[in-house]
C-alpha cells in the first residue's frame, strides 16, 4: 500500500461522514428554504412545492422575525463587549505578579464554562426569582427594591446577558491569560523607565499587544452569542412579551413546533448570512485597526 | 511576600470574583440538600437547617433520572470513542500522508468551518427520520462522529511528529497501519486525551440537537430531561437543584481531573486562529 492510498483510507471515513451528515444537509437546507415543506409534506412528499423566495419575503414581513433579530443583536451587542471586558479584567487579575494560589483562582473563574448550560440556567432562574432569589435579597440589603428580572420585558434580556457573561467569560479569560504571558517583560520595563503609569502601561503596551487575541476572541464570542437558544428556552420560554425570542429560538419553534421546515430553513440561512457578514466586518475592522 | 496595599486589593478582587462565579454552584449543592419547600422562604436560606437526601431519592425513584443519566453516559462515551476513531485517523492523514486531492479538501474544510451546525440541523433531522434514527440514541450521536475542528486539532499536533521517525519505520518494512498504531498514536496521546475531554463534555452538555431528535421521555439525555422537568416542576426548586447537581458534577469532576489537557486544547484552537 502506498502512502497516498493509506492517506485516503485514513481520511475517508471522517470525510464521508462530514459529506453525508454535514455538507449534504447544508446544501439540502438551501433547497428546503425555497420550498413550502410543512407538516403535509412531512406526511407525503407529493405535497411539496417550489415557492422560490416566498419564505424569505414572508419572513421579512413578519414582526416576530424582526423582534427575534433585534433581540439577538441586542444580546450580542451588549453581551459580547461585557463578556470580553470581564475576561480581560479577570485575566489581568489572575496574571498579576502579586497573586498567590493562581491555579485555584483560574480554575474557580473557569468552572462555569464546563458546566451544563441547561442545568446552570435553571439555577439562575431561581437565583433571579423576584421574591425568594438570592440576587434580589442581596440588592435588598443594598436598599434596592425587588426587580422582576425574568417577568419584566425590560429586564429579561439583561438577565440573560448577565447569566451568559457569568457562564462564558472564563473561556476567553484563559486565552487572554496565555496572550498576556507572551508579552515580553522588557516592554514593561522600558515603559516603566520612561515613567509610564500602570494605566499608561496597560493602554500603550498591554492592549496593543493583545490586539490580535482580542480580535480572535470577539469573533469567536460573537459567533457563539448569535446562536442564543437554551437560555431563553429554559429561563423565559421566549417571553415576556417575546422580549427574549432569539433567531435560533424562532427557527426551533418554526421547524419543530409548527413543522414549517421550509420556513425554518430560510431562518437558518438568514442566521448564517448574518454571522458571516458580521465576522467579515470584524476581520476588516480588526485588520484596519492593527495597521 | 510583603502585604502591600496592592496585594490586598488584587486578592480582594479575586476573592470577590471567584465568590461570584462559584456562589451559584455552591447554592445549587446547598439547595439540593434542603427539605422540599424550605428554600422558598424569606430571607432565602443559604444552608439547609436539616440536610436531607430526599430530593435525590425522589429524583431517581419517581422522575427516573437514573435512566437519563445512563442515556447521557451512553451518548457521551460512544461519541467520544467514535470521534477519536474517525477524527484522529483523518487528522494524521491530513498532516503526514499526502493523498490525491488533500490540499483541495483541506481548503473546503477550512471554508466549511464558518457554517453553523444549525444550518444542517433541519435536513439532517429529515434524513435520520428516513433511515429510522429519529428518537434513538444513535441519532443523537450522528453530529459528534466527525468534526472539522477536531480533525484540525489532531492535524496540528501530528504536524509536529518528526518525518525521519516515520520514514525509518517504513525502511524497516513497517506497514502504514502499524506505523499509525505503534508509533503515531502513542506519540499523540496528549492530544487524544484533549480531544476525548472536549468531545465528552460537548456531547454531555449539548441541548438543542438531542431536544430535536428525541421525542420520547425515556430516551431523553439529562439536559433535555432537566429542561422538561423544570417546565413541570417550577416550584420544586430543591428537586430541580438535585437534578442540576446530578448533571453538572460529573463534567466538573472530569474537568478538574483532566484540566491540563482541556486548557491545552482550548489554547491550541486559539493559536490556530
Amino acid at each position: 500500500m502506498t502512502r497516498g492510498q493509506a492517506g485516503l483510507l485514513f481520511a475517508a471515513p471522517a470525510l464521508c461522514i462530514l459529506a453525508v451528515f454535514f455538507l449534504l444537509p447544508v446544501c439540502a437546507a438551501l433547497a428546503l428554504s425555497v420550498t413550502d415543506f410543512d407538516i403535509y409534506a412531512l406526511a407525503d412528499l407529493r405535497n411539496l412545492r417550489f415557492v422560490g423566495l416566498r419564505n424569505y419575503v414572508e419572513l421579512l414581513s413578519r414582526p416576530l422575525f424582526w423582534k427575534a433579530l433585534g433581540n439577538t443583536l441586542y444580546f450580542t451587542a451588549v453581551g459580547v463587549p461585557l463578556s470580553v471586558a470581564a475576561s480581560i479584567g479577570a485575566a489581568l487579575l489572575v496574571n498579576s505578579r502579586l497573586v498567590r494560589f493562581r491555579g485555584f483562582f483560574r480554575t474557580a473563574l473557569f468552572a462555569p464554562v464546563v458546566t451544563t448550560l441547561v442545568a446552570v440556567a435553571i439555577i439562575w432562574r431561581y437565583l433571579l426569582h423576584t421574591r425568594y432569589g438570592l440576587i434580589n435579597f442581596g440588592l435588598g440589603r443594598l436598599g434596592i427594591g425587588p426587580v422582576d428580572w425574568l417577568g419584566n420585558p425590560h429586564f429579561a434580556m439583561p438577565s440573560i446577558i448577565l447569566f451568559s457573561v457569568w457562564k462564558n467569560f472564563g473561556y476567553n479569560m484563559v486565552i487572554v491569560l496565555a496572550a498576556l504571558q507572551n508579552i515580553p517583560e522588557d516592554l514593561y520595563e522600558a515603559a516603566g523607565l520612561d515613567g509610564a503609569s500602570a494605566w499608561q502601561q496597560f493602554r500603550h503596551v498591554t492592549l496593543p499587544m493583545l490586539g490580535p487575541t482580542l480580535l480572535f476572541v470577539s469573533i469567536l464570542t460573537v459567533a457563539g452569542y448569535f446562536q442564543l437558544f437554551a437560555e431563553p428556552y429554559v429561563m423565559t420560554q421566549g417571553g415576556p412579551a417575546q422580549s427574549t425570542v432569539s433567531v435560533l429560538y424562532l427557527l426551533y419553534e418554526e421547524g419543530f413546533r409548527w413543522w414549517n421546515l421550509g420556513m425554518a430553513s430560510a431562518v437558518a440561512f438568514i442566521l448564517f448570512l448574518m454571522m458571516f457578514a458580521v465576522t467579515a466586518l470584524q476581520l476588516r475592522f480588526g485588520r484596519g485597526a492593527e495597521t | 511576600m510583603r502585604l502591600t496595599r496592592a496585594t490586598v486589593l488584587v486578592h480582594g478582587a479575586l476573592v470577590v470574583a471567584a465568590g461570584l462565579t462559584l456562589l451559584p454552584l455552591l447554592w445549587m449543592v446547598s439547595a439540593s440538600l434542603m427539605p422540599a419547600g424550605t428554600s422558598s422562604s424569606y430571607p432565602p436560606p443559604l444552608w439547609p437547617d436539616h440536610p436531607t437526601l430526599e430530593n435525590y431519592r425522589i429524583l431517581f425513584a419517581r422522575a427516573g433520572v437514573g435512566l437519563h443519566f445512563l442515556n447521557s453516559l451512553i451518548v457521551a462515551v460512544a461519541a467520544t470513542g467514535l470521534a477519536l476513531v474517525f477524527n484522529v485517523a483523518a487528522g494524521y492523514a491530513f498532516a503526514k500522508l499526502e493523498f490525491p486531492g488533500r490540499r483541495r479538501i483541506h481548503q473546503v474544510l477550512v471554508a466549511a468551518l464558518v457554517i453553523p451546525a444549525q444550518v444542517a440541523m433541519l435536513p439532517l433531522f429529515l434524513m435520520l427520520k428516513t433511515i429510522g434514527l429519529v428518537n434513538t440514541l444513535g441519532g443523537v450521536l450522528v453530529p459528534y462522529l466527525a468534526g472539522i475542528f477536531s480533525i484540525f486539532l489532531v492535524r496540528q499536533a501530528a504536524l509536529a511528529l518528526p518525518d525521519e521517525l516515520l520514514d525509518a519505520a517504513r525502511i524497516d518494512g513497517a506497514g502504514e497501519f502499524s506505523i499509525y498504531w505503534r508509533i503515531v498514536l502513542p506519540l499523540l496521546t496528549p492530544i487524544l486525551v484533549t480531544l476525548a475531554v472536549f468531545t465528552f463534555l460537548g456531547a454531555w452538555n449539548d441541548f438543542l440537537w438531542p431536544l430535536v431528535i428525541l421525542n420520547d421521555g425515556d430516551r431523553y439525555t439529562l439536559p433535555v430531561a432537566l429542561a422538561s422537568l423544570s417546565r413541570e416542576h417550577v416550584p420544586d426548586s430543591e428537586l430541580m437543584m438535585a437534578g442540576s447537581v446530578v448533571t453538572v458534577i460529573p463534567v466538573l469532576v472530569l474537568f478538574l481531573a483532566l484540566q491540563r489537557y482541556y486548557l491545552q486544547g482550548l489554547m491550541a484552537g486559539a493559536v490556530k486562529g
